[in-house]
């Protein structure tokens, strides 16, 4: 692999892993946070609301992971290292 | 390929590195199949310890066993509903077990104590084939449900409720399994590597709380997996407007 190829794979896997995590990042925030509101508005709901907060927790999680993913193939399995 | 070596370590973070067999013209990963033999074993005696002298009244290994159907059970009911669940528990019920029990004992056997010539033990599903096979085979199932109820009028639910739909519900039959194996894969890989890792940089105690976190999310990933599956196929039973609303 020449060094301008790795170069930029080594910058696009900190981009990917990077940038993917914004998104899940706000969206874990805001969910984290009015799952707060309703517990706190409603306490005997609390194991419910848990469950269901943690599903959506890992489903916004995964946005992320896809991002590593991306970012363990240029490392690992780089498909343009000639 | 040139996997990230850290010699002299007690972690090895062998990524795209594996032990190759080779069967005819093809050449498959024998780590993952050594650590999925004994998962299915481990999960093979377990079913068998349960079922082999059942009490009316469980006890000990019987009850626990009857616990885990109970919340697979549960689970299934809960969105696929009394009349259908039977028919998809087992399905469901082993893509859970399977997963799980990989995921963990991908942290609580010692895996990496055994030497193998080239790559090295994990849980088997860190390796994308893995998940891309099951993610398939969940493809299947919901195909094979929606087919089987509906005949080829299943494909008339694509055009449900507009025919704009179409070309969206057509690029969802293949994210799904995409998602699907991508989803666990990467979590499992990422707790692994995450763990190697901080195994590097400090040996002892510390990643032990780091290890417990992986303990639950992989069980989480499983409980998703089957959650996942279990909503596709009840998207693809479901009856869409013009017959009568059940349930």
């Amino acid at each position: 692999m020449d060094s301008l190829t790795s170069a930029a794979s080594v910058l696009a896997a900190a981009l990917a892993v990077g940038l993917a995590a914004i998104g899940p990042g706000i969206g874990q925030g805001s969910a984290a946070g009015q799952a707060v509101e309703g517990i706190a508005r409603q306490p005997e709901a609390e194991g419910k609301i848990r469950g269901t907060l943690l599903l959506s927790l890992a489903f916004m999680e995964a946005l992320t992971i896809y991002g590593l993913v991306v970012a363990l193939v240029l490392l690992f399995a780089n498909p343009f290292a000639g | 390929m040139h996997p990230l070596l850290l010699p002299g370590t007690l972690a090895s973070l062998e990524v795209g590195k594996h032990l190759y067999w080779h069967l005819g013209n093809l050449k498959i990963h024998g780590q993952v199949f050594i650590t999925s033999w004994v998962v299915i074993g481990i999960l093979l005696v377990a079913a068998l310890l349960g079922t082999r002298n059942p009490q009316r009244i469980p006890k000990g290994w019987q009850n626990f066993m009857e616990y885990v159907l109970e919340f697979l059970r549960q689970l299934v009911r809960g969105q696929l509903g009394e009349k259908e669940y039977r028919a998809w528990l087992p399905f469901v019920g082993t893509l859970f077990l399977f997963i799980f029990a990989c995921n963990w004992s991908g942290i609580l056997v010692p895996w990496k104590l055994i030497e193998l010539p080239e790559g090295e033990l994990a849980a088997s599903t860190n390796d994308i084939n893995t998940t891309a096979a099951l993610a398939l085979l969940t493809s299947l199932a919901y195909f094979y449900a929606g087919l089987s109820r509906k005949g080829l009028g299943y494909f008339s639910g694509y055009l449900y409720p507009t025919p704009i739909m179409l070309p969206f519900k057509i690029i969802e039959d293949f994210t799904k399994p995409l998602s699907l194996s991508f989803r666990l894969f990467g979590n499992i890989l990422a707790d692994e590597l995450v763990v190697g890792v901080l195994v590097l940089l400090v040996p002892l105690f510390v990643p032990l709380p780091l290890m417990i976190l992986g303990l639950f999310l992989s069980a989480i990933q499983a409980l998703i997996f089957a959650t996942l599956a279990t909503t596709y196929i009840a998207e693809a039973l479901e009856d869409h407007g013009h017959e009568e609303a059940h349930n």
